[in-house]
């Protein structure tokens, strides 16, 4: 996420008159979208949720007690406790730290590689593009997730390591699109015309290109935020993503499946948390992509 | 040093209370079989999967079958008996045909075991260690010469060792007989969809074909335990083997279904690494006592309890409970933190005490390792729980990259099986390089005779020594969960965990 | 054009030769000892030894490489290491359950998500853009493995609908077949549904901005011509390109759908495969799996150009 909030202050440059600073222009439209408020609004609670779990959590997420094996949610525990007798709560709010953690560092890795790359093939060409091209489509040509595991693998299981390879997955995919809005971009007048006035091609490339690929980018981003925090879960499921007992949502869901009809409440919290972070990201992203894009006014 | 099977009594056992549907017309019905997991190639000589087990019950006979008491019982031969203790002859049989309507005779015994013994890539090896030669000692009578005396050997006949192949398509079909396997079973192959189902079809010249009513048999691979369940709830699989412990309760509540829960011969364990590289230098391995401190934080009971709902008997030793070697003299003992800290401060070392326990990626194996890790928490240990996918697990083991890891094992017959290749020195599966000389010597004693009371004797000194030593901790005796459907009937419940189809009838 | 597509027909074969390549390597990265979990209870190294010779393990890594693909260029792919079976074999047998599914997914994707992708642009600001963006979220944000087994109990288990799992052929029996894989389909394609949506929409909203909409609209065309004429094939352009790629990733999509369901599909075959490193498995279903990923991708190429008439030129 951060890579993508770093570039949003040029954004509007290119396209808006002077008038009044394009970064106050943003603001302004995005909070003007109670949705896009709303998922901001979520999204800051997770945060702080995850900042603040050793404060919050009513009890010790790894604390088990064996007197208290799946119990069902009450007044005592509010979403049950698990298989180990421990609080799905507190687990649900460490939770939160590992699987956003995982969604935007893993997103972040992929469009920080993602990006420039796309950006430079779009923009040089030539045999540049060529070269960097036939790497995406090598590593597109193979299955995501198959690529995931033997990263995953090769690094050892930690929840670190799981975060780097869904990134390195998941890069080729900001390339290709920060690609075509690149080449997009590239035959648009204003760009044209700044080249031809001889700006040095890296400037026509941040100044005049960058603004323009990231709505597209933005986009991605969202959707791979949700992509990441399910990879993690996938991950997490075959022993390469988080190590147990800490809780992430994705590897909570998957001891879960082994209750399913006797302690439904393991399996309905964490996927509801998944669910409203992965939407609430959503939210945010498709506000900021409109008050990025002017244009889609 | 003479012994002969009561034949005839076992064969009655076999259909069991299932005769009353039976007609003389050929059968139509289909049985559907649900497995936990895909097998591995339809060859005995090279088959190394427990689920593979489970689909040969149904395609290849073997030379002895167990029966609930876990007797040696007649199959393909009738009878064995030593002449000396180094010379066992076998009688076959009269009138057993193959698939490909060949004859199964002492030739065709004596070219099966052979190939299990010395085919290129072969896993029966071991099994047959013990076997110097094979002869024809008549058309139904052969004779196996020991390279010493093995009183495991006939046991193992009554696994894949014993399994008789068709001479003919064996030899013809060669690297690729698993393909299209041809054997003396109630089934014959038809086809196999990898990761979806294997299908068989009756073969009518089965020597027992009066209790097969079934024309065809289906074994359809269902991974996920509640998807398992979810089909035979719905009534579109007939029996399914492995089903969670944690299902049972809604299995048993459904009264269309049988659940059956009987005492296997496996177990599980954490083994320590001992002597296999420089993770055994780490207290745990170099220590009995921290070991022991180990071993009395963990309450087995609860952990069970917990783990298993109770269903898994907790135990202490490598011989099961069913099988007549296992050893009652050895309890579980009971936690106790204080002695646990005790024995930490004897053995000189400071807690926390730092451990790296390896499990399989199973949500079961991380739920045992995850209440071993608070249990013992409380003496002074810290586990760091690794869940690893199996062939990094294996290679781990294999090249001493861990310091106490968590498996499982189907078990065999006789005790020898669950005990010689993990504990003698240097053997195959003692990844953990455990050494003790008596044990050895005592592992090869009990080996060496065939008398009952002096092979227990055996065992009892080598399962206490064991558990002084502590290079594996047993954890429980794994129990096999069966759950069928009420109109199936005949399903024997023997601690192999095999499902044979002879006898089992379905209603109608 | 033609230039255009000579040449990307020229790339891929080496994509291919790239896949294959990063594909053998990466199987090298990854711990375990193909060897060790083949002989499984008999580790004894004179078995290990006699698996690795026969398996050409014992061979440097470039020779083992060339002694595959030397195969493979005779169109033999070798066998399972673990059954035997040919790979072709499994792949002819698997493929065409993991289309069947793939197909109905796309279909139940662009049927739900392009028409909801139009609908809110066209509709902005309104309810319906409102319902059809809280539909696209909802699916989106579900984890697919989730609500397979949701279905599964809902559908299968509680209300006894539809069969919890398994898979018929479409050649066996066609009501069957559906019926075991509607679920699974539905699963797959509501994520993709999600995505097709919000790109439309995106690709929409952009497109309706354009001169050549503001002219086409000055000019007085009837709205709906405005739409579907001119800014819905500008807007598929992105949609197209996107759609394709999602259409590759489908097949990874498939891996834990085709757990949960156990359908004995491609997803299935190449994780178990991956787990039992049974290399040649992984080997053949990855380069085959990349072919179809560069042939659809080649595809999409020729799209973009045929419906981009800006991209005609270059």
């Amino acid at each position: 996420m951060s890579a993508v909030i770093g570039v949003a202050p040029t954004a509007a440059s290119p396209v808006i008159p002077a008038a009044q600073s394009p970064r106050k222009l943003a603001i302004k439209r995005f909070c003007s979208r109670p949705a896009a408020l709303i998922g901001l609004f979520i999204v800051v609670v997770f945060i702080v949720t995850a900042l603040a779990a050793p404060w919050i959590a009513p009890y010790d997420p790894i604390k088990t007690s064996w007197t208290a094996i799946r119990k069902a949610p009450g007044a005592l525990y509010w979403m049950g406790t698990d298989e180990n007798g421990r609080d799905v709560l507190s687990r649900v709010i460490w939770g939160a730290r590992a699987s956003m953690m995982a969604g935007v560092i893993s997103v972040g890795i992929a469009a920080g590689i993602g990006v420039p790359a796309g950006l430079i093939a779009g923009f040089v060409g030539g045999r540049t593009d060529m070269l960097l091209s036939r790497v995406v489509d090598t590593m597109l040509a193979v299955p995501n997730l198959i690529l995931a595991i033997a990263l995953a693998a090769f690094l050892g299981p930690s929840l670190q390591n799981a975060m780097i390879a869904i990134g390195i997955t998941a890069a080729p995919i900001f390339m290709r699109v920060a690609r075509g809005a690149t080449m997009d971009a590239a035959t648009n007048d204003y760009v044209e015309a700044a080249r031809a006035l001889g700006n040095p091609a890296w400037r026509v490339a941040v100044r005049h290109v960058l603004p323009n690929i990231v709505p597209p980018v933005l986009v991605q981003a969202t959707l791979a935020i949700a992509g990441a925090i399910i990879a993690e879960a996938a991950l997490s499921f075959l022993g390469l993503g988080q190590q147990p007992p800490a809780p992430s949502w994705g590897s909570m869901l998957n001891s879960a499946q082994r209750f399913l009809s006797q302690a439904p409440w393991l399996a309905i919290f964490p996927g509801a948390a998944i669910f409203l972070c992965v939407m609430s990201f959503n939210l945010v992203g498709d506000g900021l992509r409109d008050a990025l894009d002017p244009r889609g006014k | 040093m003479r012994r002969l099977l009561l034949a005839t009594a076992s064969i009655a056992a076999l259909c069991g209370g299932a005769q009353k549907a039976l007609s003389q017309e050929a059968p139509t019905q289909t049985l559907r079989i649900a497995i936990a997991e895909d097998g591995d190639v339809l060859d005995p000589s090279v088959a190394r999967t427990f689920v593979g087990r489970i689909v040969f019950a149904g395609l290849c006979d073997k030379l002895f079958d167990l029966n609930e008491k876990l007797e040696i019982v007649p199959q393909l031969a009738t009878g064995f008996e030593y002449t000396d203790p180094k010379t066992l002859i076998l009688t076959l049989r009269p009138g057993v045909k193959f698939h490909d309507g060949t004859d199964m005779d002492a030739a065709a015994v004596k070219y099966s075991l052979e190939r299990h013994a010395t085919f290129p890539g072969s896993t029966r090896k071991a099994e047959l260690g013990a076997m110097d030669k094979v002869e024809v000692d008549g058309p139904l009578k052969v004779k196996i010469t020991l390279k010493s005396p093995s009183s495991p050997f006939v046991s193992q006949l009554t696994d894949r060792a014993g399994m008789i192949v068709s001479p003919k398509a064996a030899e013809a079909a060669g690297k690729d007989f698993g393909l299209k396997p041809v054997c003396a079973g109630p089934f014959k192959f038809v086809e196999r969809v990898a990761q979806d189902h294997i299908t068989m079809e009756r073969f009518p010249e089965y020597w027992d074909a009066k209790n097969v009513h079934f024309a065809k048999v289906v074994y359809q691979v269902i991974v996920d335990n509640s998807v398992r369940l979810a089909n035979l709830q719905a009534g579109a699989i007939e029996i399914g083997e492995r089903i969670g412990a944690t299902d049972v309760d809604a299995a048993r509540k459904d009264s269309k279904l049988n659940t059956a829960v009987f005492p296997s011969l496996g177990f599980q364990s954490i083994n320590f690494n001992l002597g296999n590289g420089p993770k055994s230098k780490l207290p745990l391995g170099s220590s009995a006592l921290v070991r022991k401190a180990f071993e009395l934080s963990i309450d087995r009971h609860a952990l069970m309890q917990v783990v298993y709902n109770g269903l898994y008997p907790a135990t202490v030793q490598g011989i099961p409970a069913a099988s007549p070697f296992h050893n009652e003299a050895l309890k579980v003992p009971e936690r106790d933190i204080a002695k646990a800290k005790a024995l930490l401060a004897q053995a000189g070392v400071k807690a926390p005490v730092p451990i790296t326990l390896t499990v399989s990626t199973s949500s079961d194996q991380k739920q045992v390792a995850e209440v071993i890790q608070s249990m013992t928490a409380e003496a002074g240990f810290e586990v760091k729980v690794q869940a690893t996918e199996f062939a990094s697990m294996l290679s781990a083991e294999s090249s001493g990259d861990y310091e106490a890891s968590a498996i499982g094992w189907s078990g065999r017959a006789d005790p020898d099986g669950n005990l010689y290749s993990f504990m003698y020195t240097g053997a195959p599966l003692n990844d953990w390089k455990y050494s003790n000389k008596d044990v050895d010597t005592w592992l090869d004693a009990a080996r060496a005779t065939t008398d009952v009371a002096t092979r227990k004797a055996l065992y009892a000194k080598i399962t206490t020594q064991l558990h002084a030593d502590l290079p594996v901790l047993y954890l429980d005796n794994n129990p096999w969960i069966t759950v069928s459907n009420k109109k199936l009937t005949g399903f024997r419940p023997i601690a192999d965990g095999m499902i044979r189809i002879q006898g089992m009838v379905l209603a109608k | 054009m033609r230039g255009h597509l000579g040449q990307r027909l020229l790339q891929v074969l080496p994509t291919l030769l790239l896949v294959s390549i990063l594909v053998f390597c990466l199987q090298q990265l990854m711990p375990g000892d193909p060897a060790l979990v083949l002989a499984g209870e008999e580790r004894d190294p004179a078995v290990l030894a006699a698996i690795r010779t026969e398996l050409w393990l014992d061979r440097s890594l470039p020779i083992q490489y060339l002694h595959w693909i030397g195969g493979v260029v005779r169109g033999d792919l070798g066998f399972s290491w673990r059954i035997r079976q040919p790979v072709i074999q499994l792949v002819t047998t698997k493929l065409p359950v993991t289309l069947q599914l793939g197909a109905m997914a796309f279909i139940i994707a662009v049927g739900i998500g392009v028409p909801m992708g139009i609908l809110s642009a066209v509709k902005r600001n309104t309810k319906w853009d409102y319902i059809a963006n809280g539909v696209g979220l909802a699916g989106l944000s579900t984890p697919n493995f989730w609500l397979g087994i949701m279905l599964i109990l809902l559908v299968s288990v509680k209300l006894g609908w539809l069969p919890p799992s398994g898979y018929v052929s479409l050649a066996e029996d066609w009501r069957q077949s559906l019926a075991t894989t509607i679920m699974p389909a539905f699963v797959l394609g509501n994520a993709i549904a999600a995505v097709l949506m919000r790109h439309t929409r995106s690709a929409m909203l952009t497109a309706m901005d354009q001169d050549y909409v503001r002219t086409a609209r000055a000019k007085g065309l009837p709205e709906r011509v405005v739409i579907l004429r001119h800014a819905l094939r500008n807007a598929l352009v992105p949609v197209v390109t996107l759609g394709a790629l999602e259409l590759g990733t489908l097949l990874s999509g498939a891996v834990l759908t085709e757990q949960v369901f156990s359908i004995p599909g491609f997803g299935k075959l190449i994780v178990d495969a991956v787990f039992n490193r049974d290399y040649p498995v992984v080997q053949g279903v990855v380069l085959v799996t990349a072919t179809i990923y560069v042939l659809l991708n080649l595809l999409a190429d020729v799209l973009y150009v045929v419906i981009n008439p800006r991209m005609r030129g270059a």
